[in-house]
């Protein structure tokens, strides 16, 4: 599973199309609706408990084009956030006493705003968070971005699915092994990752494949001695993410024949604890031109917020979005799977 | 095509359990006490099983424990080692009853 592809969209994939995607994960046999063990436990409808992290997504265009991006992103995708948008995005903030913002993309340092998108929040008191590839920090154009995401106390996590090149370089595409471990020494260098520094670093462990991510500490705890052993690398946290049956995964899960099984797998992993804390219920995501979602997944299958909440940035309110009822569908077994999965690692 | 062995059969694991409720129950109790972390690592556990599945050449174990090692973390160059070293013990228990053969030609050899 080597070859690095372009996006769906470029390459014209009936996938492009959310409701085919939809359509798919509503089909599978073996897999029942979501709403039904969610329903068993209380938890159909699902609503919001508050918001504790405003989530901006700051476009596709990305430097790599994984074969597991739930976003589709890739060098060809130019949807990207104006100022104009970002400058909503920071005044909605503002009305707020959200303490995160969790900058995303695909590479959102390549949105010519994202500098300034950071040190808005900053300059609000908010902590920030990069959710940053590695590689892009090599680029000749962000030689100074690492400089800046310290000056500005950002936290990083950064896209790490495994400690050894080959299974990285299967998922994420040739080279980029090589080009991470290259940044993380970067990092490294300016104090990131190192105890003592107060510049976080966290690490994001996706499987390569059709399975589950392992417990989080006992992959953290092997990531931590083989990082620090080959390559003299150290981080803060690992954190454990469950690969999204969407987009380019969901490319992937078909052609090799493994979409049942994975969905199967994940339905069969449903697991209450993980249910009650997805991270939908304490998060906004907002995506590149202004829409709200629950969650960047339900941004990529074009699932806007319901049930009554504002649905664009320009009627933002903070109070209606607080405890609105939440979108859920098949792909969110990719969230409640085993020890869960969030943005933020595992759930229990 | 109608085979021995059914893939589905691995699903339908817990039917064992119908025809004694009890020792079914001691055999999972157990089956899983020993899975746990412990001494060793649930992962190195899962490389153990996995070696042990091909020594006793169970397909539904090879399935559960290719699946069980990857999700706990370990990639296929461990988990090809480790079919190796089931390997060498198998072959090795073999060679070593050479031993056997060597003593009764031996015994019957002018
Ligand atoms: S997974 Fe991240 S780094 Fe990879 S293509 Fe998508 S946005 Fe870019
Ligand atoms: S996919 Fe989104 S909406 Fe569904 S459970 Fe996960 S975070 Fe919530």
């Amino acid at each position: 599973m080597s070859e690095t592809k372009l996006s769906l969209k470029a390459r014209g994939s009936v996938l492009t199309s959310e409701n085919e995607q939809l359509r798919i994960l509503s089909e599978i046999k073996g897999c029942p609706p979501f709403e039904a063990p969610m329903g068993r436990i209380g938890l159909d409808p699902l609503y919001a408990t508050g918001i504790s992290i405003f989530q901006m997504n700051l476009g596709k265009l990305c430097n790599q084009a994984c074969r597991h991006c739930h976003v589709d992103a890739a060098p060809d995708r130019r949807e990207m956030m104006t100022r104009e948008t970002a400058e909503a995005c920071i005044d909605a903030l503002a009305q707020t006493d959200i303490p995160t913002v969790d900058i995303t993309g695909g590479a959102p340092e390549l949105n010519p705003h994202f500098r300034w998108v950071v040190a808005a929040a900053r300059a609000l008191g908010r902590h920030v968070i990069d959710r940053c590839n590695l590689s892009v920090l090599l680029l000749p154009s962000q030689a100074d971005l690492a400089a800046f995401l310290a000056d500005h106390q950002v936290e990083i996590i950064a896209s790490l699915p495994y400690y050894r090149p080959a299974q990285t370089d299967a998922q994420r595409g040739e080279g980029i092994f090589e080009k991470s471990i290259a940044a993380l020494r970067l990092l490294n260098q300016i104090g990131y990752g190192v105890e003592g520094s107060g510049l976080i670093l966290n690490l994001v462990h996706n499987p390569v494949g059709a399975f589950l991510p392992p417990k989080q500490e006992a992959i953290e705890a092997q990531f931590r001695k083989e990082l620090k052993l080959r390559y003299g690398v150290v981080f803060n946290r690992l954190y454990t993410i469950t690969n999204m049956p969407i987009s380019r995964f969901l490319e992937f899960l078909i052609e090799t024949g493994n979409v049942g099984g994975y969905m199967e797998r994940l339905a069969n992993a449903f697991n209450p604890a993980a249910a009650a804390g997805v991270m939908c219920r304490y998060t906004l995501s907002v995506g590149w031109d202004g829409t709200l979602y629950d969650c960047d997944f339900n941004q990529m299958l074009d699932l806007p917020v319901d049930g009554g909440a504002p649905r664009h940035l320009s009627d933002f309110d903070p109070a209606a979005l607080h405890h609105r009822r939440i979108v859920t569908g098949n792909h969110c077994y990719g969230c409640t799977a085993g020890a869960g999965s969030s943005c933020g690692g595992a759930l229990t | 095509m109608e085979t021995y062995y059914h893939p589905g059969d691995l699903g339908k694991f817990a039917e064992m359990g119908k025809g004694n409720k009890e020792l079914w129950e001691k055999f999972t109790s157990y089956y899983n006490a020993v899975f746990a972390e412990g001494a060793l690592t649930e992962r190195e556990k899962a490389l153990i099983a996995l070696a042990v599945s091909h020594a006793v050449q169970c397909p539904y174990c090879i399935d559960s424990y290719t699946q069980a090692c990857l999700e706990k973390g370990s990639n296929v160059e461990e988990m090809t080692e480790a079919v190796h070293v089931a390997c060498a013990i198998r072959g090795g228990a073999s060679l070593v009853h050479g031993v056997q053969m060597r003593n009764v030609a031996q015994k019957l050899s002018m």
